[in-house]
């Protein structure tokens, strides 16, 4: 509980934060009952209700994990200035509300494989702080082992499958994913997670013809932030309409930018994906940040346009707008929730720059896996011995 | 073309019946070399290389495999001879039969490829198994190499262990992306938690007028991807053992077929066994020359060893088996002994199989070497349709004795 963890944290419990506790943990199981932002547009298929299910419980567990990302995000982007991530760093901070309302949806037992922008969808499936910024440091103590990277990150057992760099090239993998699932009869599904750009890939019409024919549990989420880095989806795609782009498979497309919204399409799509086969999820969402680190974002798009999307549809604003609606939280609660945030985010930091870097054996390991007879061999039949200069 | 069924350093001494033993780590330094002198009587080998498995057991995927890496040693020349007559089967066949028997074994075997199922594949290899095993274990994918390779390793980071079949290697370029980026690379970008168990497995090389674009050697693109072993079956015996080595590995496998080698017809042990994945193949042993060799190229060496032997010559052929790691063990061994090397293969001469093996020789083996290594390979020109050009576009006989007596001079 987001509130229990206050008390344990804050030494100081003054008068009005206890006030506050007592009308907070009151109305925890309280159902609340949301409407979304839009309706949803179908394709093929009946969208769901507008109204959405929840709790005041999921609106702060929202609010708080929202802001880890947006604060996590920030972070990255002040280390990455600092030269402590180097190479490709792709944010997420507008985008959250796909991450989370995703998570709302499903079990740890539902796969989910994106690309690249993967650092959220990784907390959110249960990787930690220390976690995520030893890995974008290269540290040894990253998920990946300090060998992967920001594009590499992984979870095997919160059925998180990555992370790849190549556009497009997860989705036949996570169709792949969805097979095992229905091989061995598990009754989960894979979302697949990809952006504008990727939509005009050819192996995902190859591999969403297969999902279609097989019959797998395959749901292919279109991260729809309009562009594809540099590139305007008007002038990369002759359809913008990517949950149409099914043709036979259907679709719905979805405010990316309404945690709620993305909840319900995504209890709608994986329902849908047990019981008839695939479908399309478009999310309208936006990023803030450039493509990467290296794209300052703005040649192609106005800052007029940027902060147009901010003021009116960040999807933390409309959370914290409806906690505050729903007089779960005061205002001051919620800023020492952020700061509180921003604290363990820098002790996270901190602790990742004290980690020490991969040793440099790491380098041979994890190529091949040990055992039936996969020993590289040198000329003397002893396993290769490589030493660094 | 009948195969010789030497194998000398390679055979091991337990018949398959054998109660199981675990690997001495005391016997894999210095192997017994008395086997190499017996030259010239032919051998079937029964159960070669593997370790009991315990014939019916259903192996539960998490337990550890026997790690066959290095065989025991042991004197084969005695307890070589199968307690059973074996059976006569072609290359194709062999192939079905260690894959049927994969699949039987575990069931997070499935066959994944163009026309494998109903149709019982394009050289039948899978012919049958879809009867047997059902349409969600043998799968007729459409034609889109790039997803259902793709699909295949995606299943396969779950924990199934696809076999994916390409119609033609060939074909499989089209996969490249994934077969590079995803298949070799997945377990060290995931620091280790990702295995992929696949087989990628497909006929290639040059056959008779295929064209072109049918006739390609994919074992020199694929060589340095990171991650992958890759093998090359030429007979029976070792196609039925490698198959079977390749789906229990953890590792991604590519396992070349050739297209011209499908209906060799051998006699295989009964018994179930596997061959080493990483080993070669000691086809002949000899004094003057070592040729190392693999896949087609074999049957043209041996060939050229007839008119050598009469001609004086005594060469020791090798056929390398394992094109990603080299085995430099028994190739090292080899040079040692003889101080030339000769290699035949049929890739390209750039940057082929060849080329890699010439600098592994020159980096280990310098000097040991009386002459320099020599590299017999295809032209590196597309493959030619008409049958007279497309003859001089792959290593011939002659070629290859030209060479040898130009090397033992």
């Amino acid at each position: 509980m987001a509130l229990s963890r206050l008390t344990s944290r804050s030494n100081i419990i003054t008068r009005p934060f206890s006030a506050a506790f007592s009308r907070l943990l009151s109305t925890d199981t309280t159902p609340i009952t949301i409407e979304t932002s839009l309706p949803f547009t179908a394709h093929l298929c009946d969208p769901p209700s507008r109204s959405v299910e929840s709790s005041s419980q999921e609106l702060l567990d929202f609010f708080r994990t929202m802001a880890l990302m947006r604060r996590m995000e920030i972070a990255a982007d002040s280390l990455y200035k600092a030269k402590l991530i180097r190479g490709f760093c792709h944010l997420y901070d507008g985008q959250e509300a796909v991450a989370i309302g995703m998570e709302a949806a499903i079990t740890k037992k539902d796969a989910i494989i994106t690309a690249y922008r993967d650092h959220c969808i990784f907390l959110g499936r249960g990787g930690s702080l220390y976690e995520i910024f030893s890995e974008l440091m290269g540290r040894q103590a990253g998920c990946s082992k300090g060998k992967g990277g920001s594009m590499h990150f992984y979870k095997k057992e919160s059925s998180f499958y990555g992370g790849h760099g190549i556009v497009g090239a997860q989705v036949p993998l996570g169709c792949g994913i969805a097979f095992a699932q229905k091989y061995n009869k598990e009754e989960a599904v894979t979302f697949a997670l990809y952006g504008d750009g990727a939509a005009n890939q050819g192996q995902l019409f190859e591999a969403l013809n297969i999902s279609a024919l097989w019959d797998l549990p395959a749901i292919l989420v279109c991260e729809n932030n309009h562009y594809g880095m540099g590139t305007a989806e008007w002038r990369a795609s002759k359809s913008s309409s990517y949950y149409k782009r099914g043709d036979y498979v259907p679709g719905l497309k979805v405010d990316g930018m309404d945690a709620f919204a993305v909840k319900q399409a995504c209890k709608f799509a994986k329902q849908h994906a047990l019981e008839k086969g695939p479908i399309i999820l478009e999310m309208d969402t936006y990023r803030y940040h450039g493509h990467s680190m290296s794209d300052p974002g703005s040649t192609y798009r106005t800052r007029d346009e940027i902060s147009g999307v901010r003021q009116e549809r960040d999807p933390i604003e409309r959370i914290k707008k409806l906690v505050l609606s729903h007089d779960l939280a005061t205002e001051k609660e919620l800023k020492d929730m952020e700061k509180e945030i921003r604290k363990e985010v820098d002790d996270a930091i901190a602790k990742a720059k004290d980690c020490p870097m991969p040793e440099p054996s790491e380098l041979f390991t994890n190529v091949y896996v040990k055992g039936y007879g996969t020993e590289s061999f040198g000329p003397d039949r002893k396993e290769v011995k490589a030493s660094l200069p | 073309m009948s195969a010789i069924l030497l194998q000398g350093a390679g055979a091991g001494a337990a018949t398959a019946l054998s109660p199981f033993n675990s690997i001495d780590p005391s016997k894999l330094v210095v192997p017994s070399r008395s086997s190499l002198s017996v030259r010239s009587k032919r051998y079937v080998v029964a159960g070669s290389d593997s370790k009991s498995f315990g014939s019916s057991l259903i192996v539960r995927r998490s337990e550890p495999l026997i790690p066959n890496a290095v065989s025991a040693k042991a004197d084969t020349a005695a307890s070589s001879t199968s307690s059973k007559p074996g059976h006569e089967l072609l290359l194709f066949e062999a192939l079905q039969e260690g894959l049927e028997e994969e699949m039987d074994r575990d069931p997070h075997v499935c066959v994944m490829g163009e026309d494998v199922g109903h149709y019982g594949g394009s050289y039948k290899v899978t012919k049958g198994l879809a009867d047997k095993f059902g349409d969600l274990r043998v799968l007729d994918t459409p034609i889109c190499e790039n997803a259902f390779t793709g699909m295949g390793i995606g299943a396969a980071m779950t924990g199934l262990r696809p076999v994916i079949e390409g119609m033609n290697m060939g074909f499989l370029l089209l996969a490249f992306n994934q077969i590079s980026n995803n298949c070799g690379m997945l377990h060290y970008t995931s620091g280790g938690q990702f295995t992929i168990p696949v087989v990628i497995r497909g006929p290639g090389g040059v056959g008779r007028q295929l064209g072109a674009e049918h006739s390609q050697r994919l074992e020199s693109y694929f060589q340095s991807i990171p991650g992958i072993q890759m093998v090359a079956c030429s007979t029976p015996y070792n196609a039925k053992g490698l198959m079977k080595a390749a789906i229990r590995s953890e590792n991604p496998v590519i396992l070349f077929e050739h297209v011209l080698l499908y209906n060799l017809k051998e006699t295989i042990p009964d018994e179930e066994y596997i061959c080493n994945l990483e080993e070669a193949e000691m086809v002949r042993p000899g004094e003057h020359i070592t040729i190392l060799t693999y896949s087609r190229m074999r049957y043209h060496v041996m060939q050229a060893a007839k008119t050598l032997v009469n001609k004086g010559y005594d060469p020791e052929v090798i056929d390398i088996r394992s094109l990603k790691p080299f085995d430099l063990y028994t190739i090292g061994n080899s040079v040692k002994k003889t101080h030339r090397v000769l290699i035949v293969e049929e890739c390209m001469r750039t940057g082929g199989i060849g080329a890699s093996l010439t600098a592994a020789i020159n980096e280990n083996f310098h000097d040991y070497l009386d002459a320099p290594v020599m590299c017999l390979s295809s032209q590196d020109v597309p493959t030619p349709y008409a049958g007279t050009l497309e003859e001089w576009t792959v290593v011939q006989p002659a070629q290859i004795v030209t060479a040898v007596e130009q090397l033992c001079q």
